[in-house]
C-alpha cells in the first residue's frame, strides 16, 4: 500500500523560526527569527534544541493547549541519533516518536501523525522538524570554520524549526491524503549533488501518487518539492518528462524559495526545515493555492557510507493538502 | 530510466566548474603568498642577520599564526573558499584545517573533543607527508650517497 486518504485531519496552527541568513532571504514573515547561530546557548546543538522548544511552547501557548492535550509529538532532525529531537522531548510530558528520513522528515511526521489521529481516541499531535546549518556542516561535511571549496551543485542547509498541530477539529487546511515513497537509488555517489540523488525519488513518488489517486498533475494548484535545489529541480522536471511523459507547469521547489541568489548559497537551500518553512510562510499565506501537494525529499546518506563509495539511496513522501476557505 | 541513462541526464544538467578560472585564481593567490613569504625571509636575513634555514622556520611559524588567528576570527574560511588551492596548498591551509577542527570540537572536552579531532583533516597531510619524505630520504641516499 502506497497511498492513503484521511477523512477529517486538519492542520490547526503552525509556528516557524528561521535563522539569521534565512531572515535576509526571500520570505519575510516567519514567526520568529534568530540573530545568531548560538541563539543564546553554549553550543549549536543546544541552540537547535532551544529552537524546537520555543516552537513547541509557542504552539501550546497560542492555541491555549496543555501538554496533556497533545497525544503525540512526532519529530526528527539531522543530528546523530536524532538527538536534538530527543533532548527536546525530555522536557515535555507528551508521548514521543523520533523519526528520521533526512529532509523528508516533515512529510513523514505528517503522515504518521495523521494516520494515528485517524483512529479512535487520539485528538491532537504535533509534527515538528528542525535543521541547523552549522550542526549539519559538522555532521555531514567539514568543521564549521573550514573553508572547503564546494561545487555549484551543493545545497546549503537551512537553519530553522517548524512545528504544526495536527487535529481532528475542522480548520482551514485539510490533510487530504498521502503517499509513502519507496527508496530509490539511481547510482549517484556524490553527496555534494543531493538534487540528483533525490530527483528520481520525487518523480517516482509523484507518479505513484497520481496513479493511486487517479489524478492528473494539473489537479494541484502547486506541487512543492522539498529541497532539490536549482540543479535538482531541472533534473526532476526533465526526469518526469522523459520517464513518465509528464510536463510540470505548477512545480515549485522549496530549496530555491528561501535564499536570494546574491546570498551565495550554491544551488539553494536544503534540510528538513526547508519545505515546511516555504509551505507555511509562503504557500499557505497565498490564497491562490487551494490544492497543494508537498513532496518532501530526503537523501539517506551517512558520511561513513559515502566514504565507502556506496551509491546513495533517496526517499520522497507526498502529502496532499486542501485549503478550504 | 536505468542508471546509465540517468547519469547522462544528470551530467547534462550539472553546471561545469570553471577549472581554468580556478587555476588562475589559485596561481595568483598562491604566488602572492609565496612572494610575501620571500619578502619576509629576505627581511629576516638582511635586517635580523638570520641564516636562510632559520629565517624560513620563523616565516613558517608566522604564517601558521596568521592563518590560525584569522580562522579563529571567523573570516579566513571565506577567503579559502574563494582562493581555493591558492590558500589550501601553502601552510595556511594546514593551519586553517587544524584550527577549524579545534574550534568545532573544543566544546566536547579537551581529550575526547579537541585532542581527538585536532588532526581530523590535517592527519592525512601529516601521514602521507611523512611517508613521502621517508621514501624521498631513501631515494636521496641511494642516488647521492
Amino acid at each position: 500500500m502506497d497511498s492513503m486518504k484521511f477523512t477529517n485531519i486538519y492542520l490547526k496552527d503552525s509556528f516557524s523560526i528561521a535563522g539569521p541568513l534565512e531572515k535576509e532571504g526571500q520570505i519575510k514573515n516567519y514567526n520568529l527569527t534568530m540573530d545568531d547561530y548560538y541563539y543564546h546557548e553554549k553550543t549549536f546543538e543546544q541552540a537547535e534544541v532551544k529552537m524546537q522548544r520555543v516552537v513547541i511552547d509557542n504552539l501550546l501557548l497560542r492555541n491555549k493547549l496543555l501538554e496533556s492535550d497533545i497525544d503525540y509529538l512526532i519529530s526528527g532532525d539531522l543530528s546523530n541519533q536524532i538527538s536534538v529531537s530527543s533532548y527536546t522531548a525530555r522536557g515535555y510530558h507528551i508521548p514521543f516518536l523520533g523519526i528520521y528520513s533526512a529532509c523528508a522528515t516533515f512529510a513523514e511526521a505528517l503522515i504518521i501523525g495523521a494516520r494515528f489521529l485517524d483512529g479512535k481516541g487520539s485528538r491532537k499531535a504535533i509534527a515538528l522538524t528542525s535543521s541547523h546549518n552549522l550542526n549539519a556542516e559538522k555532521q555531514f561535511r567539514f568543521p564549521v570554520e573550514y573553508g572547503a571549496p564546494k561545487p555549484k551543485t551543493t545545497t546549503f542547509t537551512a537553519t530553522g524549526c517548524v512545528g504544526t498541530i495536527l487535529s481532528k477539529e475542522a480548520s482551514n487546511v485539510k490533510v487530504e491524503g498521502a503517499t509513502v515513497g519507496t527508496v530509490v537509488d539511481l547510482g549517484i555517489k556524490d553527496a555534494t549533488h543531493m538534487g540528483a540523488v533525490m530527483a528520481p525519488a520525487a518523480a517516482q513518488t509523484l507518479k505513484q501518487h497520481l496513479a493511486d489517486f487517479n489524478r492528473n498533475v494539473d489537479y494541484y494548484d502547486v506541487i512543492l518539492t522539498g529541497d532539490l535545489g536549482s540543479v535538482g529541480c531541472e533534473i526532476f522536471r526533465e526526469y518526469m518528462k522523459r520517464s513518465y511523459g509528464v510536463k510540470l507547469k505548477n512545480h515549485m521547489d522549496a530549496g530555491t524559495e528561501i535564499f536570494l541568489e546574491s546570498q551565495d548559497v550554491y544551488a539553494g537551500a536544503s534540510g528538513p526545515v526547508s519545505l515546511p518553512l516555504v509551505l507555511f510562510n509562503k504557500i499557505l499565506k497565498n490564497n491562490r493555492y487551494k490544492k497543494i501537494l508537498i513532496i518532501a525529499t530526503g537523501s539517506l546518506h551517512s558520511p561513513t557510507f559515502v566514504n565507502q563509495k556506496i551509491t546513495i539511496p533517496a526517499i520522497a513522501h507526498a502529502v496532499s493538502l486542501e485549503v478550504l476557505k | 530510466m536505468n542508471k546509465d541513462e540517468y547519469k547522462k541526464l544528470v551530467d547534462e544538467y550539472t553546471p561545469k566548474e570553471n577549472k581554468v578560472k580556478n587555476a588562475i585564481i589559485a596561481f595568483l593567490v598562491g604566488g602572492l603568498v609565496g612572494f610575501v613569504g620571500q619578502v619576509i625571509v629576505t627581511i629576516f636575513m638582511t635586517s635580523f642577520g638570520m641564516e636562510q634555514v632559520e629565517a624560513c622556520s620563523w616565516l613558517c611559524i608566522l604564517v601558521i599564526l596568521f592563518a590560525s588567528f584569522l580562522t579563529a576570527l571567523g573570516f579566513f574560511d571565506n577567503w579559502v573558499t574563494r582562493a581555493k588551492a591558492g590558500l589550501i596548498v601553502p601552510t595556511t591551509g594546514f593551519a586553517h584545517s587544524i584550527t577549524s577542527a579545534a574550534l568545532d570540537y573544543k566544546k566536547e572536552g579537551l581529550i575526547t573533543g579537541l585532542g581527538a579531532n585536532f588532526f581530523k583533516l590535517a592527519g592525512s597531510v601529516l601521514l602521507y607527508g611523512m611517508i613521502a619524505s621517508f621514501f624521498l630520504a631513501i631515494f636521496g641516499v641511494i642516488v647521492y650517497g
